[in-house]
């Protein structure tokens, strides 16, 4: 399988005079889970954007590596894999039915396809929905899908925004599993969330505010250094100190 | 008086029954969360419980209310807050205001001493002829929250309240919140965040229509984990196949936690054993369950 890292540094990005992005920085390997963690209007979703190609940062450099070497982003493009906030999945057509137009698009072989789509049915355990459409699935069921169209062309990195919002805790708990699972198999993922306590599930995070990355680390060596309890703690001393 | 009294509520849509059976109560003030996964059945109940949907069986008091004195009665005694649309992103603080106001038919005089005070308490330092659409989340929240009290409810419904707004904001909305518990009001919350969940008096945890669990945060958690939790860390890389034997022998769960496992134990020789056999290459720590634990396990059991 392909390996991919990602790495951003010092960009920067204004929308008309609103900084979005001031300087983050953040580097993801193979075969880790990153979290970009902060609340609304921190610059993740711009941050997001940038990795995967869609936005250009007005300054700073954005490198892709596959298998060790620096590529251009039309090479790494195809291995990066996005799920947005908002995703436009059609509700009138099944998960099976999903599977299959992904299939189309991304043209993958059609012998590939079925042992693909059979792992993942298996994994977000929604075999025996196939036949569901998708505007009667359940909050939980829908992202997951979301997450197995992304998957469906094998990427070698994922990019999350905020997969979890309004999901119920059992759901979140099995797209978490899932997560891992990828995260084994040796994907780079990065996930976005405004979720303090998804953070401590996260092998790295980066804590995001005001465009810049502030914080970054293994969950607890942060907490430790901080001499937090927990991350909404650490988010909420922070706003009180004015920073 | 409680403010909520349930008895024997069922709802029914053909032969679908969203809720069934159900029967509890809320006292004046209490801070009361309502919990369960996507079509638990909660949103029926609060349905029933704001006066827009009529029981099909049961006996509901809101505010002393029933559905005999009219739908309209309760509606007058409660408030409504919900993430999701409580304002209209075009119109100013003032006009939504004005207009909730309008709605709930209060006087002009009133409403204006009302707007004003209620401004003061949520510390409103904007100006009130701002668009909602240019507020900042937390501030469209606290906005939401006086359009919510204007008429002076007894029970206010919380729909997933700080969804989305920083920790910074929700810290302080909760602060306000437990002010108006103070202040004799009843607080009804329904939730996926667990933290929210934390700040309630008592939780009511529904599962496929009916409540399986209720009692105070810290309660749920010593009912449902008499034995202790454990994380688990691997300081030499982990055995293969280390899971499916731990789970043979004697774990009722291991599941991933970032770099670490959460391990239930049953059988309390057995993991001594295991932890034996792996002296100098795991760390094992007992950790407080969270919210989270006790809901996946609560229901997980109601599944069996």
């Amino acid at each position: 399988m392909t390996a991919l890292t990602l790495a951003v540094a010092d960009v920067h990005k204004q929308f008309r005079g609103a900084t979005a992005l001031a300087g983050a920085a953040l580097r993801i390997e193979p075969g880790t889970l990153h979290g970009l963690i902060g609340p609304d209007g921190a610059g993740k979703t711009t941050l997001l954007r940038t990795l995967v190609g869609l936005l250009h940062p007005d300054r700073g450099t954005v490198v892709y590596q596959q298998d060790g070497r620096d590529v251009p982003l039309l090479v790494a493009r195809p291995f990066i894999a996005y799920m947005p906030q908002q995703q436009s999945l059609y509700p009138d057509l099944s998960i099976q039915e999903h599977l299959e137009f992904f299939r189309d698009l991304y043209q993958i072989e059609y012998e590939a396809f079925a042992a693909r789509a059979r792992r993942l049915l298996r994994l977000t355990r929604l075999e025996d929905f196939k036949d569901r459409s998708a505007g009667h699935l359940s909050g939980g069921m829908y992202k997951k899908l979301g997450l197995m169209c992304a998957l469906l062309p094998t990427p070698a990195a994922l990019l999350l925004d905020e997969p979890t919002n309004g999901v119920d805790p059992i759901s979140r708990r099995e797209f978490w599993d899932l997560l891992y699972t990828l995260r084994d198999d040796g994907i780079a993922i990065l996930i976005a969330t405004a979720y303090m306590d998804e953070a401590e599930r996260c092998d790295t995070v980066h804590l995001m505010e005001g465009g810049r990355i502030w914080s970054a680390g293994a969950p607890r060596r942060i907490l430790a250094e901080e001499g937090a309890s927990h991350f909404a703690e650490l988010f909420v001393r922070r706003a009180a100190a004015g920073a | 008086m409680n403010a909520v009294e349930v008895s024997e509520l069922t709802v029914r849509f053909d032969s679908f029954t969203a809720v069934d059976r159900i029967t509890f109560a809320v006292g004046v003030g209490e801070i009361f969360g309502f919990l369960g996964a996507n079509g638990a059945g909660k949103t029926t109940t609060i349905r029933v419980l704001t006066g827009l949907l009529s029981p099909t069986e049961g006996r509901v008091r809101v505010a002393g209310r029933s559905f005999a004195d009219g739908a309209r009665t309760i509606k007058s005694r409660v408030g409504y807050m919900s993430q999701r649309f409580t304002l209209y992103d075009d119109l100013t603080v003032s006009e939504n205001l004005a207009f909730t106001s309008g709605l709930r038919k209060i006087p002009p005089a009133v409403s204006a001493e009302r707007i004003q005070r209620l401004l003061r308490f949520v510390g409103f330092n904007h100006s009130p002829s701002a668009l909602v659409r240019d507020l900042p989340g937390g501030l469209k929240q606290d906005v939401s929250l006086v359009a919510a009290l204007l008429h002076d409810p007894d029970i206010v419904f919380l729909d997933e309240p700080t969804a989305g707004v920083s920790p910074a904001a929700r810290s302080k909305f909760w602060a306000l919140i437990r002010g108006l518990a103070r202040e004799g009001k009843t607080i009804f919350v329904t939730t996926h965040h667990m933290d929210e969940a934390e700040e309630c008096g008592r939780i009511a945890l529904m599962r496929a229509g009916r409540i399986i669990a209720l009692d105070s945060p810290a309660e749920l958690k010593a009912q449902s984990f008499p034995d202790p939790l454990l994380e688990i860390e691997w300081t030499a890389g982990a055995p293969a196949g280390w899971r499916e034997s731990l789970l043979e022998r004697g774990a009722a769960s291991v599941v991933p936690y970032g770099l670490h496992h959460h391990v239930m134990v049953n059988n309390r020789a057995a993991w001594d054993r295991f932890v034996g056999e792996h002296t100098g290459r795991l760390t094992v720590r007992t950790i407080a369950p969270s919210l989270e634990d006790v809901f996946i396990r609560l229901v997980e059991g109601a599944d069996r």
